[in-house]
């Protein structure tokens, strides 16, 4: 049980720590529910009604969109990235620190490694509740192309798992529950703003493009896009490899720090 | 478990070190079945982190540690799955009730999906919570609280109950209450490993007890054989000693600890120079009383504050 890297202590166990969290989920599902159902509402109506009339037509991998249908793919993958990170900073920080749930569960046979698994799996699994919900919403304005647009579900898991265990690796370092502030505003934030989401990338500087295009955010919204035309192109495959990449690199640094920060 | 293995728990020159600092320094001791053994000390003694590395909860720096026989490095999940852990937190989980709780843990140790209800309910009734089932745990008093800790430890049947300062915090009646459940357990030939600071816990409920400081084995024994060969029979405390006292104690070797105010002395059941102590220099502010587990306490760990 000592330092460094344990990935063979998980086990399927870690499926009874994801139940005690989707126990609690289901206590109070209308809650979690009502934001994926009204968000993509609220987002509509502001730049579907408002935004639209000022902004026309997005031009978009050489095709004119309507501004509504190029942002409701993005309203997708930032639901992704939001449940999974928040879930897995601020949720599980507070089960941590506050409430001591890992410790108790720390003397069950539970490992460490089977805990943050779990957690990291659970974050995933809130995505996917909330990206179906919003899928759902947005299908009903006729924004997805069936049975494409079915693709969303199984990316959203992906998606989640890798902003999940981004902030996952934030829980295992930040100090204090407020310093949580930092990563969002140096690394979500920017997302949510320049990851071709309210805006085609193409519309940057070469230099800031360049950026773009190293942020997960970017790679999932355009799936997304991609997915809701129904326009699959053999490029989505190294999208799709990007995000894997990205979640199975910074997995084993999310366990070492949680191990470093719990185990001693 | 392992076939025919006498010891519960056996560690061998166990230690624990901090950033350098060693918080557990070679300690050895062994647990057989259906003993209680108790661990006592004065806060930062090393009982909680040699307790944690029992259960699988800390990394031991050197030494060997067999919980039913089986290397605690390697067989870590086999081992925890056959214990139970009352931590010094009530770390209980607030976003479940109370029967939850018991229901929840259960399928951390795997327990059957069928089995968890009847267990849970059965425990409940054994702390006499079965009323509070589905309250809230954030609703339940200190003393219940731990109960539900206590229930919750014992819900995997374990073959070893760990208990880390069970009653620290609680009224006196919550503490008997955790008291009288601990005996029953005990009668039924469960194995306990106990860390208090609290005399009245430690040799009520255990039958062996191990001293601590400093990360080491101060003594070890039953209780009332440490009290008699650290403490005596009796003790005779004097408030405000005269210089004649002094002298006496000093010319007759008598066992004693002289504080500012105080003079605390010694003596064996048939000691008859102790009788004269009592007779010829205590007018009114003496006391004659049984030498307690805790004068060998504050006599092997002294009695300067800690932390």
């Amino acid at each position: 049980m000592s330092g460094g890297l344990r990935i063979t202590n998980i086990s399927w166990r870690f499926i009874r720590v994801w139940n005690r969290n989707m126990l609690v989920y289901r206590k109070i599902w209308l809650v979690n529910f009502l934001v994926p159902l009204f968000e993509p509402l609220l987002y509509l109506a502001a730049f579907g009604v408002g935004m639209s009339a000022l902004i026309g037509q997005v031009h978009y991998h050489g095709e004119e969109l309507s501004y509504i249908v190029f942002i409701a793919p993005a309203l997708l993958a930032i639901t992704m990235m939001y449940n999974s990170f928040f879930e897995n900073t601020y949720a599980s920080f507070v089960r941590m620190y506050y409430q001591k749930t890992f410790d108790a569960m720390m003397a069950t046979p539970l490992s460490l490694e089977d805990i943050i698994a779990g957690e990291i799996v659970w974050g995933a699994t809130k995505a996917v509740i909330a990206t179906a919900i919003m899928l759902a919403v947005v299908s009903f304005f006729g924004l997805v192309y069936f049975p494409h647009g079915l693709l969303i579900l199984p990316l959203s898991f992906l998606g989640g798992l890798a902003f999940g265990t981004v902030g996952m690796v934030f829980t295992g370092l930040v100090p204090t529950i407020d310093m949580f502030n930092l990563p969002i505003f140096l690394f979500i934030t920017p997302m949510f703003l320049f990851s071709g989401t309210f805006f085609p990338i193409s519309a940057l500087p070469g230099w800031a493009q360049k950026v773009s295009l190293a942020l997960p955010l970017t790679h999932l919204v355009d799936l997304c896009r991609a997915f809701c035309l129904g326009e699959l192109t053999p490029d989505l495959v190294w999208r799709i490899a990007y995000i894997t990449v990205l979640f199975a690199l910074l997995f084993p640094v999310a366990l070492a720090v949680m191990r470093r920060r719990l185990i001693n | 478990m392992a076939e025919n293995e006498r010891y519960i728990i056996r560690a061998t020159d166990l230690r624990k070190k901090f950033d350098g600092f060693p918080a557990v320094d070679g300690v050895s001791f062994h647990l057989v079945p259906g003993e209680c053994l108790g661990l006592l000390g004065p806060n930062g003694a090393g009982k909680t982190s040699t307790i944690r590395m029992v259960y699988g909860f800390s990394p031991m720096t050197s030494g060997s540690l067999k919980v039913f026989g089986l290397d605690i490095n390697t067989r870590w999940r086999q081992i925890k799955a056959a214990i139970g852990v009352c931590q010094q937190e009530n770390n209980l989980d607030p976003d479940l009730s109370v029967l939850q709780n018991l229901e929840v843990f259960a399928r951390y140790f795997n327990i059957a999906r069928k089995e968890t209800r009847d267990r849970s309910l059965q425990l409940l009734k054994f702390i006499a919570l079965e009323s509070r089932k589905d309250d809230k745990v954030t609703s339940l008093s200190g003393g219940m609280m731990r109960r539900l800790v206590l229930a919750r430890a014992l819900i995997n049947n374990p073959e070893l109950l760990i208990l880390d300062e069970p009653t620290t915090g609680l009224d006196p009646q919550a503490r008997h209450q955790v008291w009288e459940r601990l005996e029953l357990l005990q009668a039924n030939g469960l194995s306990i490993l106990l860390s208090t600071h609290n005399m009245d816990e430690a040799s009520r409920l255990c039958e062996r007890l191990i001293i601590m400081d400093h990360g080491k084995i101060l003594v070890e024994g039953k209780p009332a054989d440490l009290i008699r060969s650290h403490a005596g029979d009796h003790v005779v405390e004097i408030v405000n000693p005269g210089r004649d006292v002094k002298e006496f104690v000093d010319a007759h070797n008598f066992l004693h600890d002289a504080l500012d105010h105080r003079m605390i002395i010694y003596g064996r059941e048939a000691d008859k120079l102790f009788d004269i102590i009592g007779d010829k220099f205590c007018p009114e502010t003496c006391i004659k009383r049984l030498a307690t587990l805790e004068d060998v306490f504050l006599r092997l760990t002294g009695r300067e504050l800690r932390e």
